[in-house]
């Protein structure tokens, strides 16, 4: 049960620029910390972000160790047309999460 | 490197001085002088747990409101099926007195007392995801009403066990909660400005954890930070503990889910 | 202060610097500007690289380095004619010099993201910005990183 949180204006009017916002609850460990008996504890981070606005690419992102704990994104879209956004991030290890909202743009 | 710079805190705080005394210092918060761990953030952690979107703890808050709905088992009835309206203000009651056992328990231990007793479930272990999750959800519910449990005389031992727990030195650097948290807040300790050492934001999202986590893990953390031996999650003196700072802090708000450093 | 514990203010600072300068000796190995150029060298060549166009934006004081909220801009009409292809974040502090590449396309509308960055410590963080004309845009910010006072294994 991972937690996303999206925020997608519901409504836009057509070319208008939208803000979006995505978090995802992840450790994002950066294989960089110690336990208490001193052994390393293994990287384990979301590596790639992307956004699809009606299955075309929207913006992307690539992580590394420095992108904090549960890391959320603030980026922009233009409204072009009714239809779905989606939000998908994959991690070192290949497995992915996403989640989707619907948007109706007039 | 850590201990050295502890070593620092407890030169700072006079603990190495063994013949320095705390005559003088004021022993309670005055009333007027309240004020919540939020007013010593910076600006921009301030707006973080302000943001309802942005504020981390409320991954954990949707988590809880999903788990309230939910039946685990055939004749276990979802938290939601006694509880449809809500928990509008119950965390203002907690820590409280079980009637039936006569105990003094947290929200925490409220929360695993219904699912012994009214769900048929075991008890879920404390600072598991899903008792955090559960304890941040019925907290939120009670955002902006007022912290701290109502005084009764039923409280007043457990408050004094608190505060007795709040006052004595402990740990190498021989160092109390009041040294701290009454006697020297608002100055600065390397980075950080001390606190009032409230518990109204918690479970509360800190930085230093990436996570969010009990008001009993930042006990420990503080007992860990004296170097004393910290008390398991859970404990009695800890949940004593807990509702000795919400009578000292009557009259802040409850801001779970708080962003804390 | 100086009733409860037998020191002065100026003893307390002091004791207070004392404690920072132990507690900022590095743990491990950390980036420094060498490495910095070196991975923009791996992902942009050796193109040249102009300032300006690209704004980074930090609070004045992060109060933990485990979560900075860090904003990134870039100028750029964000056409399908003329916009921003992505943008690297470097870090020459960090244990590792990459921070996070952002992919932009005409339809993204605004060169224009925020997210919360990791800092071990007080630095410029750095970015760069390759246009969809190949041009290569920098600009950087620094923020100081200050230590907490309990630091618990």
């Amino acid at each position: 049960m991972t937690g996303i949180r999206l925020a997608v204006p519901e409504r836009a009017q057509k070319g208008d620029v939208i803000e979006l916002k995505a978090l995802i609850q992840h450790p994002m460990e950066s294989g960089f910390r110690r336990g208490s008996r001193g052994e390393v504890i293994p990287r384990n981070i979301i590596t790639r972000f992307e956004c699809f606005y009606n299955q075309e690419l929207v913006f992307a992102s690539d992580f590394n160790p420095a992108i904090a704990a549960n890391p959320i994104l603030t980026f922009y879209t233009r409204a072009t047309e009714t239809g779905e956004l989606e939000f998908r991030w994959t991690d070192q290890n290949g497995e992915s999460w996403s989640d989707r909202k619907s948007i109706t743009v007039t | 490197m850590r201990i050295a710079a502890l070593c620092g805190l407890a030169v700072m705080l006079g603990a190495c001085t063994p013949s320095a005394g705390t005559d003088g210092a004021p022993s309670e918060l005055s009333p007027s002088d309240l004020q919540s761990g939020y007013a010593f953030l910076t600006p921009e952690t301030q707006q973080l747990q302000d943001d309802p979107f942005e504020n981390p703890g409320y991954l954990w808050v949707d988590r809880g409101a999903r788990l309230f709905q939910v039946s685990e088992a055939a004749a276990s009835p979802s938290c939601a099926a006694c509880h449809a309206e809500g928990l509008n203000g119950a965390a203002s009651r907690y820590p409280a007195i079980e009637p039936g056992s006569k105990r003094l328990i947290n929200l925490e231990g409220r929360i695993n007392q219904c699912r012994t007793e009214h769900q048929e479930l075991e008890p879920l272990a404390y600072e598991s995801e899903d008792l955090l999750a559960l304890t941040a959800y019925v907290a939120n519910q009670s955002h902006g009403a007022p912290y701290g449990a109502p005084p009764s005389a039923d409280l007043q031992p457990y408050i004094e066990a608190g505060r007795s727990y709040f006052e004595t030195r402990r740990g190498l650097m021989n160092l109390s909660c009041r040294q701290c948290h009454t006697e020297t807040w608002g100055k600065a300790l390397r980075g950080d400005t001390i606190s009032q050492g409230h518990g109204n934001g918690f479970p509360a999202y800190r930085f230093e954890w990436q996570s969010l986590g009990s008001l009993h893990r930042r006990f420990r953390d503080c007992d860990m930070g004296v170097r004393a031996e910290p008390l398991p999650y859970g404990d009695d003196t800890y949940v004593a503990l807990e509702l000795y700072l919400a009578t000292r802090g009557a009259g802040l708000e409850i801001e779970t889910p708080g962003v804390r450093r | 202060m100086s009733e409860t514990f037998g020191l002065d203010r100026r003893q307390f600072i002091a004791g207070s610097g004392g404690a920072i300068l132990i507690a900022s000796t590095p743990l491990l190995a950390l980036a420094d500007q060498e490495d910095v150029d070196r991975a923009r060298s791996e992902l942009f060549g050796d193109r040249p690289v102009q300032e300006g166009r690209v704004t980074v934006k930090l609070p004045p004081i992060a109060e933990n380095g485990h979560s900075v909220p860090m904003t990134v801009s870039v100028e750029s009409p964000m056409t399908s004619e003329d916009y921003v292809r992505r943008v690297a974040v470097f870090s020459p502090r960090n244990p590792l010099p990459n921070i996070a590449q952002f992919q932009f396309t005409p339809r993204s509308g605004k060169a224009e993201v925020a997210t919360r960055i990791r800092m071990s410590g007080t630095q410029p963080i750095q970015a760069v910005a390759e246009m969809s004309d190949g041009s290569l845009w920098s600009g950087s910010m620094e923020t100081v990183v200050t230590l907490a006072a309990c630091v618990v294994l």
